[in-house]
Order: C-alpha cells, then structure tokens, then sequence
C-alpha cells in the first residue's frame, strides 16, 4: 500500500481502504453510460469524524476527493477524477430517529433513500421525494444532486426537505447548518448552498429531513392520446383547474414499446403518448380530483382512460413508469440520457422538436419524462463504439440544449451538472452568475480539494 | 457460447449501463457493501478482462467464486443483461486458466464432475456404499468414535453435513413406463435428477404419482445422465455439452408433450440447451426444440390444468410456507404456479415467507466452498421460516431441501420440509386412504 492507503488506514481501519484493482475497477463509474475513470483509493469511513480526519489528511497531501454512496448519478458526480480518493460513504447508512412530533427524519448520508420512506411510513408518515433509483441511492447522494423524482409538481425536490445538514467542509471543519424548526432565518441559508452543490463544496455527513404526514388515498390513472399536444394540453388544463396531481408522467411512443416489451403489463403500443396521472390525498378530494382529471384528459381526445382498480394495479403502472429508463437501455449497448427542461407551455413544442432531430440526424431516441413541470428525459439509444453515430449523437444534443435555452430552460432538471453537462452550463447561467458560482466556490474550496472537474473547471 | 469474455460478443457486456437496480437484490452486496462483490462490480471486472485492463487474477477467481449465481440481479436488470451467460463464461475462462489449481483442488473436481456426476452408474454405486455405510451403523460408529477428526479439515467441516442416501433410487420406485389411468391425454418425460434420485427420490415417486393423476404418460428412463449444471457453473462447458447430448438422444423432445424436471436449480439449466449446443450441427435444432419442451413440473400443471385434491395431505389443517428456489425463481421465472398448487389443498393455509426468493446459501456447492456466506444466509432464511409459525416449509428444489432441513435442524426447529409436488400427491393418496403416512 502508498504511504497515503497506510495514512488512511489509520484513522479507517486497514479494512476499509481498497487499492487492489479487482477491488477499486468498480469503483471507476456512476450511473451515467460512457463515462469512465479511474479509483486509485476507495476508503470506507463510518463516521463525520473519519470523515473530517480523511479530509485533513487529503489537504495536507493536496489529494482531491471524489465523495460517493451507492454510484447511482446519472451525470459523472461521482465518477473518480485522476489521483483522488473515492470517499464512499455506504457504512454511514444509519436512520438514527423518525421523530413524529417534529415530523422530522435524521440520517446518515448512505441510508438508502428508500429505507427512510419505509421507517417513515411505519409512523404513518412520508419522505415524498422519489427518485427513480430510490431502491439504492442514498439520502447524501440525493442532497448533493438535488434529486427530484415523479412526485416533484406536488410535493417538490429534495431540497425542500431538506432542515438541516451536518457537513465537513473542505478544511475538515465539522458545521450543522439549520435545525428542526420549521421556520428560521437567522444568517444566510447556507444549507442551500451544499444541496446540489454535487460533492465540490462539502461531504454531507447526516441529514434532517422533513416528513409528511401519509396521503390517505391514492387514485393511478392512465390516458392514452393520438398526439402529444393533446396530452401537453390536458395537463396545462388540469393545473388551471387548480389541480395538482402528485404524478403527471409522460412517455412517448418508442418509450412505450419498450416499457411494454419489458414489463408487459399492456400498455397500448399504437399511440403517440401516455400520461400517466395520480392524485393522492384525503380520500373525498382524490375522489374529487380523479374524476375531473378523467374528464379533462377525454375532453383533450384522450382515446382511453383506465383507472387502476386497486394498489397493486397502481403499483404496476407506476413501475413501469419507474423503468422505462432502464427498458429503453434494453434495445442497444450504449443508453444516454438526457435531462432537459423548459416552462411547461414549451413543453409538446420541445417533445415534437426532439422527434424531428432524431429522424434528421438518423438516430433512436425515445422521450419520457415529468410533464407536469415541463421536465424530459429525452434517451438517445446507440452504441459508445460506433463513433460515427456517436458524432451524430453530440450534434443532435447541442441543438437540443440550444433549444432549450432558448424556450428559457434548463440543461438539467434534476439529474446535475457533474462531467455530463459542464459543456453548456456557461452558456446557460451567463457570464456573471457563472463567475458568481466560481467565487463562491473558491471561498469554500480554496485548494480546489472536492471533487474538483465537476460542473465546471 | 464464447470460451472467454474477451470471445463475447462485447455487447453483452456493454448492456449492463451500471444503473445499480440489482445491488439491492444481491445477497453478497447485502453483506459487504462493497461494489466488487455486486453483479454490476463483477461485470466491470469482467468487462476489463475483455478490454485487457485486468488479467484473470487470483482475486477475480475468488470474486467469482464468491458470486452465488443466484441470478437475483438477473430479475432485477431492467436492461436485460444475461447475467447467467457472463457468470458461465467467466468461471469457464477462470478454469482454462488454471490461476486455482491445485492439486487438491484438482482431485476432488475430477472425481466430481468427470467421475461421479458424468457415470450414472457410478454415482449410484457409490450412493450405494454410502447407504450402507450410513445404515450399518459405521458412520455414527465413527462419529462417536471421533475416527470423523482424521478428515481433512475441510473434509471434517462438512462431514455432519453429509445428506441421509436413501435405500431404493428411482429405478426401483418407478416403472420405466407408467400409464395415466384412461384418458391419457399426454405424453411426458420425468427426469430424475442425481442429488433427487439419491437422497429424495420418494419425490420422484410422488411427482410419477401427481403425472399419472393428471392424464400423463409417464417415461422414467432408469439410467439418467446426469443434467449437466453443476458442470455449466463450474466452468466445465465441455463437459455439460456432453450430458446436455446424451440427455436429448435419451429424451428426443419429439416423443414428448413435455420433458418435466422436479428441481429448480436443473430445471433453469436444462432449459437452456439450445444455446449451450448451438454451435452444434448435429444437435442444435434438437437442443431448440428440447427447450420448448422442457419445463418445470408445477408449470406443466398449471398449464394443463391441475386436478383439485378432495382430501388433505395431513391429518390436520397446517400452516405452510414456501421458499422459492433461486433458479426457480430467477432462471425459470416459474413463482406463482408453486403456490397456486399450494392453494390447491384443502386443510393447508398458505403463510407468505418474507423475502421468500433471497438466496438460502444452497447455491449448488456453495455450501461448501463458501461455508460462512452460505451460513449466513442460512441463517436468514432459517429466522424468517420461523416468524411464519409455519409447521411446513415447501421448496421445490433439493439444494435448498438439503440446506434448509440442516439449518432447521441446528435450530432446534421441528418443521417438516416438503417438496409442494409431495403434499399434492399426499392429497391425492389420502382421497382414496384416509390415513396414508405422508
């Protein structure tokens, strides 16, 4: 072992630090496809003060850190840059308390984003964000990225609840940002500055999350529509009705087939789009809002709408809503995934823009994602070895970044900035807020020791 | 097939895009928490192999050997990934390379799988010996004698182990050819098995006696070859091409309506032959149609239609509850079926097992090679059999049988395990003699 693995060691424990490359190979991705890098250490610290010692130790040796839990981010957040060291943080997976008089959560950073929702539901209380990796991603992952989820139009992201987080900070201090109260505005809200911050200001070390009280009842309904501008314009009708679904999901016809192939659960293959639709809440109001949800989308040329009859219906659509994704990846070796989003009034224009690139630059692309706040996962199929296609690819996602800029959206909704969108972010916050962004950066991370490379250089 | 990873087609290693949905299936990821000891860290590994980043290593070797093949992750991969042909290739390409011989090492795979599991007969004669070795009275002579300490130490570890060999196999259980009582409205194969047909083969008995009650011809061959998985995952393809042939020249998938198997963990391999003999001239369309033809036996009934039993395999109500097989489960897809033949019974009432396909630790040999990861699991499977209060456990596989009736017993548990084919045939045989013994 280098003296740095002997120093680590030290304060981890000789079990918990990998250099053997059968040991520290699978440590080299996250969950984007195409990217690759290299773990020269990957150390295991199952405390904040492990972890502050580790990032102590990284200062004085000028070794940058790429911080990890379950290497499940879709834009290279936590892909190792050369020489650092992976800072995974699976062993800190504690749910230390559901306290449901403050309806507040308190976790370790690798508790699996899943596991609070369960130890929440048991007290009848729920975590809402829901990413769609939720199975095995981590709450500290989830914090750094901002993660949104299909519940995001009604309850929000991650950042919203987050109360509190402990963080070690790239000189090794050890701060708590927020508290358990529910209101609080003393000094500036630094806690928002780590969320999403994507592992380069901070290593959150525990969070305290909010919890809601379990929605009563649930009501899962899918319409299925001849042209996606017919499914776009049922949800805009159905916020102006003063409605708001916790689920608006949106798959468009090659993300259908596949969804079907996959999970087969019969889902119409001959039409345009899908929306899925869910409302949850007391059960006189998802009575309510179901209903009136059902007649807009018929009013809109929905050609169908069925309501699941009960949860494990419910539960079917939604899983296969949840891996479509992973079912489009099914069809060739390479899948890449994109995140867009614009103003939900863009959102059929943006759709119909997207098909048309794919058939101009020949490639297979199919488009699902959070149409309720105008947020798509448009999913180019090809394959990394092909490089001319995969020339193809890059040009095909430049116009779509242009052309989401210009509807006033984002390169990134929720899956971050990481390796994947650095190209762009420049181009999309302007000269001033990204010098803004790099100042901030500099007066935390000075010696640019957190996972440097990442959102911008 | 390819011999090594690197002979693959690349895009089979390519379609794992590392999403990491099957890291919470997988029980050895559950243990360590460490990404090599995952499907997706395993075909990393595999996949710099085939790039040449990596050599095969002596920890790439005890990587794969650490792997239950459980196929776990397989069910979970949206993606498709054909986790089973990656896991053969790379424990193929580990033997080629000879990175674990040993001398040792070498003798006991010999006298396994070119030995024992590729001669029926001699298996049967050594099943035999240790019959009467174990019924004479010399084994638990020689385990109060302590003679059982002058094992080697691996040896001595597993000895307590050692499953009860019955005294008749198949053969003299059942007749080569038994009719259905008229109508007979198919025709089928039953297969045998080696560790079934040795130590369990009253299952054989009583899956001939479910065939027969529901319209089927019965062939039961009384030689068998042996299936050819324990070969397939051990990294001798060779060898499992060889039985994979003699099985389909025994069983020519024309003669049948169906070619039944009783055990999970065979079923999943056997119902591969098609791409382990593709590049075959001589048998690959017959390995196709084999693959048609060969199911497990509670999918067969349920896709015939199973007769209800009138009577109750017991003599009062119990509480079952069901373990399903991994490669049941993951290789054959086969889950509600078993437990709708459950439901079947009168007098039985049917508890759900909490996490009721993680792996037990069976695992083919695993329990032996792996003796602390296979206890463990165990451990785990054996602590949720008993929040059931179930007095029966049903599984449909003779590994997880043997491993199962073990861990109950160091337990101190007094469940009976029982294949689900058992109990149904016990129905039936108490329809026409209230108090047949199951």
């Amino acid at each position: 072992m280098s003296t740095l693995a002997t120093e680590l060691a030290g304060i981890v424990g000789a079990g918990q630090v990998l250099t053997k490359p059968e040991d520290v190979i699978p440590y080299g991705f996250d969950g984007t496809a195409a990217l690759k890098g290299e773990a020269g250490i990957v150390v295991f610290p199952e405390s904040t003060e492990q972890v502050a010692a580790c990032v102590a130790l990284a200062k004085t040796r000028r070794v940058p850190i790429v911080t990890r839990g379950s290497g499940t981010g879709l834009s290279g957040g936590s892909v190792p840059v050369p020489h650092a060291i992976v800072l995974c943080l699976v062993r800190m997976d504690r749910i230390f308390e559901i306290d449901p008089r403050n309806l507040t959560a308190r976790a370790g950073p690798g508790a699996i984003t899943q596991k609070i929702d369960e130890a929440a539901a048991a007290h009848g209380l729920f975590y809402p964000p829901d990413p769609g990796s939720m199975k095995i991603s981590t709450i500290g992952g989830n914090v750094a990225e901002n993660s949104g989820g299909l519940r995001g139009l009604k309850y929000g992201v991650t950042r919203d609840y987050v109360m509190g987080l402990e963080v070690v900070l790239p000189d090794a201090r050890i701060v708590t940002l927020g508290n358990a109260c529910v209101k609080d505005v003393a000094g500036y809200s630094m806690k928002d500055l780590f969320i999403g911050s994507e592992g380069t200001l901070g290593i959150i070390t525990q969070v305290l999350l909010k919890l809601l009280p379990r929605p009563a009842a649930r009501r899962t309904m899918l319409a299925s529509y001849d042209r996606i501008e017919d499914a776009a314009e049922t949800v805009s009708s159905i916020i102006a009705a003063r409605i708001i679904p916790c689920t608006l999901e949106f798959l468009d016809r090659m993300t259908i087939r596949c969804v079907e192939d996959y999970a087969r659960i019969g889902l119409p293959t001959d039409c345009a789009a899908l929306l899925l639709m869910e409302t949850d809440g007391h059960p006189a109001a998802v009575e309510d809002e179901a209903g009136r949800m059902v007649e807009i989308a018929r009013l809109h040329g929905a050609r169908e709408v069925i309501t699941a009859r009960d949860d494990a219906e419910a539960l079917q659509l939604a899983t296969a809503r949840r891996s479509a994704f992973s079912a489009l990846a099914r069809i060739r070796p390479t899948t890449i995934l994109e995140d867009v989003t614009v103003p939900r009034s863009a959102l059929a224009e943006m759709v119909s823009f997207i098909a048309a690139l794919a058939i101009e630059h020949r490639l297979v692309v199919g488009t699902f994602g959070h149409m309720g706040d105008g947020n798509l996962h448009p999913t180019f199929l090809t394959d990394e070895r092909d490089e001319e296609e995969m020339a193809r690819v890059h040009l095909a996602l430049d116009a779509i970044v242009r052309k989401t800029l210009e509807l006033g959206g984002t390169i990134t909704g929720e899956h971050g900035v990481g390796l994947a969108k650095k190209p762009w972010l420049r181009q999309q916050l302007g000269d001033a807020s990204f010098e803004l962004m790099r100042q901030i950066k500099s007066a935390i991370d000075p010696d640019h020791l957190l996972n440097p490379g990442k959102i911008f250089d | 097939m390819a011999a090594t990873l690197k002979q693959l087609d690349y895009a089979v290693l390519q379609q794992c895009m590392h999403c990491g949905m099957c890291l919470p299936t997988c029980p050895t990821y559950d243990s360590t928490r460490r990404e090599r000891n995952s499907p997706r860290g395993r075909i990393s590994l595999m996949r710099a192999i085939a790039d040449d980043e990596l050599a095969v290593t002596r920890e790439f070797a005890d990587e794969m050997s650490y792997c239950l093949g459980c196929l776990a992750c397989q069910t979970a991969c949206p993606a498709g990934v054909n986790y089973a042909e990656l896991f053969e290739t790379a424990r193929a390409e580990i033997e080629t390379s000879g990175i674990n011989r040993t001398p040792a090492r070498s003798f006991w795979r010999t006298l396994s799988l070119r030995v024992l599991f590729m001669h029926p007969r001699v298996l049967r004669a050594f099943g035999k010996a240790l019959h009467l070795y174990q019924q004479s009275g010399l084994q638990s002579w020689a385990r109060t004698a302590g003679l059982t300490r002058l094992l080697p130490a691996d040896l001595r570890r597993l000895e307590p182990q050692t499953p009860e060999i019955a005294g008749c196999f198949s053969d003299r259980l059942i007749a080569e050819h038994e009719p259905a009582p008229a109508p007979a409205s198919y025709r089928v194969a039953l297969l045998s098995g080696c560790m079934q047909d040795l130590i369990f083969p009253d299952i054989n008995r009583d899956t001939a006696d479910v065939l027969l009650a529901n319209g089927c011809n019965v062939h039961t061959p009384p030689v068998q070859p042996c299936c050819g998985s324990l070969h397939a995952h051990n990294g001798e393809r060779e060898m499992a091409r060889t039985l994979a042939r003699r099985m389909i020249t025994l069983f020519p998938p024309g003669d049948y309506d169906a070619i039944l198997s009783n055990a999970g963990g065979c079923g999943s391999h056997l119902r591969h032959y098609g791409p382990l003999l593709a590049d075959d001239p001589q048998f690959a369309e017959r390995a196709r149609l084999w693959d048609l033809k060969l199911h497990d036996v509670h999918e067969w009934l349920a896709a015939i239609g199973c007769r209800p039993p009138t009577a109750a395999p017991f003599a009062e109500p119990k509480t079952v509850t069901y373990h399903d097989s991994c490669h049941l489960t993951h290789g054959q897809k086969v889950t509600l079926q078993p437990r709708a033949i459950l439901r079947l019974l009168p007098g039985i009432h049917l508890a759900e097992l909490p996490e009721s396909s993680w792996c037990c630790g069976s695992a083919g040999v695993y329990s032996i090679t792996q003796p602390e990861q296979s206890a463990r699991l165990l451990e785990r499977k054996i602590g949720h059999i008993l929040e059931t209060r179930a007095s029966v456990l049903a599984t449909a596989n003779p590994g997880c049988h043997l491993q199962i009736l073990n861990g109950l017993k160091n337990a101190g548990a007094e469940l009976e395990v029982a294949h689900p084919i058992s109990l149904l045939a016990s129905a039936y045989r108490r329809e026409t003699s209230p108090n047949h013994p199951l």
